[in-house]
């Protein structure tokens, strides 16, 4: 498979310009044309049809990182849509009419915040939204994913994030959730989806993004952890495994090599001098070769490994784990790593949200002008126990 | 794969003339774009819309707006089932037909938990028969393993029948398809947490090391086990882990697993406190040499130095640890070449006498 893209472009990569032509969102293109008829029905499977946010979100951040502009009518039209699937009670749901859930409340509220018009923001109802949180706030600390759903800690992640940066965060809310995700990391130093499982990168990555956000990360066995996470790159494919002795995906590109940045600024505010100024500690050049020789679709869009087919997650994580590889340090210090053309460079990532950085500062700017709502949600729930 | 349930009779308000042209229309339309999955005629498959038993609820389409984004292409089948969905929802129904339908839904789309949790809404207000819940759960999951709902499901239906009988079998029968499916693994360790089923676990995992020691997961069940059981804090047990993770490391030396179990089992305790332990590792260095190895041996130094162990010379530990770090940067496991480098200058840092090692800052060139 390798072959055909070295011949074809003499170096890795430079492929990527089919990557910005397959993302595109169909748009109107004649307004003159029968409403319903206007944008052609994406080539993706009913399985996501309680993930529609989702799609959102991995489309629209994969066009933001190819730094590919979205037009002002597809921004206002994801908007409308994600409207739709709010609930009614709060967060939002993975279609119209369907129940909130964790998951696509985190991708909406993502995608929303990359769209970053007042619009966009004007769709979250924040009163709503904490209102949910709250509903689906365990006693030990945890959050159910949904009303009647199960725990893991990607539900923390999911609320630590939509709350930070709509700015809802209150005194109550995160009560004991740092003790439960800490319990979370084990005998590996990785942590599992819930205390005592294996060490798991998705759940690692959900686990210590919630934990920074909630400034408890110093509270996690850092050196275990880093430990675990340097030894999840593969020494011959060059990309991450999820979990030790399994194989190679795409996807941990981002899962696993995004806790780097996140771990060294721990450290670093830990006091630690010995940190490297120029890279983050995994071989950033062999994630970038295993990503572009390994992990592309020759007509667009990029894949877990190769003889995968080419799906929108895939698409959003393995460019989010190359823009990772690409980008060391923050605004003020910045080291840029592009293998391959000048062309394959993407825009920089935030660690935490993955989103871009500058929309997380406006968001957060935007957001934090608004009062934090009241917490009736809380005492609201409790009464209403029937 | 969905469950054909009984469909409750009930009144047509809507009368002949209209529904058989509406019925004649649809089926034409039906015919036109047929799959081979959807029969129209003659005893197959007939679209809700179709059923004179629905006729009296009026279908419910999704409410994506006038400009859609990220449109699905959906089938006729499951536009049809889930417009009925959506109206069962909207009424708030509770009946047989209702619970029928969820499992068409299911089966259409297994992720969609707002079927599921209506499914279980009608289940407790239906007190629907539970075991044969069971059944119907344990072939949706035989056949989608990987999905969170259908997992969430059972767990349900067994905490509603407090009896968890069936599931070390039936998770082991999963396992056995893939040893190492997180969704079974995490059912199968709230299953022996909640009802205490912790007896023969133990075995069932050293058979699964058996078939392959490189699982993981195993690997980390064991530790589950063993942290709620005996706990590592006797020596007896310790000792009888440190030698089985010994014993398969001999067996499979590449194999980062058992490392990493003996590593996180000596760890709390600290891994220079054990006794011979560096002696046991040296001796496997004559037969072989892997990255995990080195790395072992690093990890021992550092305890050496944190515990600052007078029978050893604190200079020479550390020159140790900083030859080792060095060897796996450039040589034995170079795709972590920044991470060792990195544990060098941290050791060195804390340990070393005199001036902070400067990390590179060296600008990379490619072109």
């Amino acid at each position: 498979h390798t072959h055909g893209l070295w011949e074809e472009t003499g170096e890795p990569g430079g492929n990527l310009h089919r990557h910005r032509e397959n993302m595109q969102i169909p748009h109107r293109k004649d307004p003159g044309r029968v409403p319903g008829n206007q944008t052609q029905a994406l080539l993706c499977c009913e399985c996501l049809d309680a993930s529609r946010p989702w799609l959102c979100y991995w489309i629209l951040h994969s066009l933001e990182l190819l730094e590919e502009a979205v037009p002002a009518a597809v921004v206002s039209d994801v908007c409308q849509f994600l409207a739709r699937c709010q609930s009614p009670t709060g967060g939002f749901a993975g279609g119209p009419g369907q129940h909130a859930h964790l998951a696509p409340t985190y991708a909406a509220v993502n995608a929303l915040c990359i769209l970053g018009t007042e619009e966009a923001y004007n769709v979250i109802n924040r009163e709503k939204l904490l209102d949910f949180l709250y509903s689906v706030k365990q006693p030990d600390g945890s959050f159910v994913m949904h009303v009647g759903g199960e725990v893991d800690v990607r539900s923390a992640y999911c609320a630590a994030s939509v709350a930070s940066l709509t700015n809802i965060i209150t005194p109550t809310l995160f009560e004991g959730t740092h003790n439960w995700i800490l319990s979370c990391q084990n005998w590996e130093g990785g942590l599992g989806g819930m205390p005592g499982l294996e060490a798991h990168g998705g759940y690692t990555f959900c686990g210590t993004a919630a934990l920074v956000i909630l400034g408890k990360e110093h509270m996690l066995d850092l050196k275990a952890l880093l430990r675990w996470v340097t030894s999840r790159q593969m020494r011959f494919e060059g990309g991450f495994q999820g979990r030790c002795n399994k194989l190679v995906d795409g996807c941990y590109s981002f899962w696993q090599a995004g806790l780097l940045p996140l771990l060294h600024r721990a450290l670093f505010k830990d006091g630690d001098v010995t940190l490297s100024l120029s890279s983050w500690m995994f071989e950033q050049q062999a994630l970038q070769e295993y990503i572009l020789l390994c992990c592309q679709n020759p007509a667009g869009g990029l894949l877990d490994k190769p003889g995968k087919s080419r799906d929108f997650y895939h698409t959003c994580y393995c460019l989010s784990g190359l823009s990772v590889a690409q980008h060391f340090g923050n605004q003020d210090l910045h080291h840029e790593l592009v293998l391959g053309k000048e062309e394959n460079r993407l825009a920089p990532t935030h660690p935490v949200y993955n989103i871009c950085p500058e929309k997380v500062a406006q968001a957060i700017q935007h957001f934090h002008q608004l009062p934090i709502p009241a917490q009736k949600g809380a005492t609201a729930c409790a009464e209403d126990q029937s | 794969m969905s469950s054909v349930e009984e469909i409750e009779e009930l009144p047509n308000s809507v009368s002949d003339a209209v529904e058989e042209e509406r019925a004649i229309s649809d089926n034409v339309e039906g015919e036109a774009d047929m799959e081979d999955d959807e029969p129209q005629r003659g005893g197959g498959y007939l679209f809700y819309r179709n059923r004179r038993e629905w006729a009296d609820l009026e279908p419910v389409p999704q409410d994506d707006g006038p400009n859609p984004v990220v449109k699905i292409a959906y089938s006729d089948r499951f536009t049809d089932v889930y417009d009925y969905f959506r109206a069962l929802l909207k009424n708030d129904e509770k009946s047989e037909r209702a619970f029928a339908l969820t499992a068409e839904a299911i089966d259409l789309n297994a992720a969609n938990y707002t079927v599921w949790h209506y499914r279980r809404v009608l289940l407790q207000a239906l007190e629907k028969d539970l075991r044969e819940e069971m059944k119907y759960i344990s072939a949706i999951i035989e056949d989608q393993p990987k999905n969170y709902q259908v997992w969430h499901h059972r767990r349900m239906v067994v905490e509603w029948l407090n009896d968890p009988s069936e599931e070390l079998q039936f998770i082991a029968e999963i396992l056995s398809q893939d040893a190492k499916n997180y969704h079974a693994w995490q059912h199968r360790q709230w299953v022996i947490q909640t009802f205490n089923l912790w007896d023969g676990e133990l075995e069932y995992v050293e058979e699964l090391l058996e078939e392959d020691v490189r699982n993981n997961s195993a690997w980390n069940q064991r530790h589950f086990v063993i942290t709620h059981t005996s706990t590592y804090s006797s020596p007896e047990v310790l000792e009888r882990e440190v030698q089985y993770s010994i014993k398969q490391i001999k067996k499979a030396p590449h194999n980062e697993s058992a490392w990493n179990y003996l590593k996180g089992i000596l760890q709390p305790g600290g891994l220079s406190s054990y006794p011979g332990l560096l002696e046991q590792v040296e001796e496997l260095q004559e037969s072989f040499s892997s990255p995990y190895l080195l790395g072992f041996m690093v990890d021992f130094f550092e305890d050496t130095l944190e515990t600052n162990n007078t029978k050893c010379n604190q200079t020479e530990t550390l020159n140790k640890a900083m030859e080792l770090c060095e060897l796996l940067a450039q040589e034995k496991d170079t795709i972590r070449r920044e991470y060792w480098r990195y544990v060098a200058r941290s050791l060195q840092s804390k340990y070393g006498s005199g001036e902070i090692p400067s990390p590179k800052g060296t600008v990379q060139i490619f072109n």
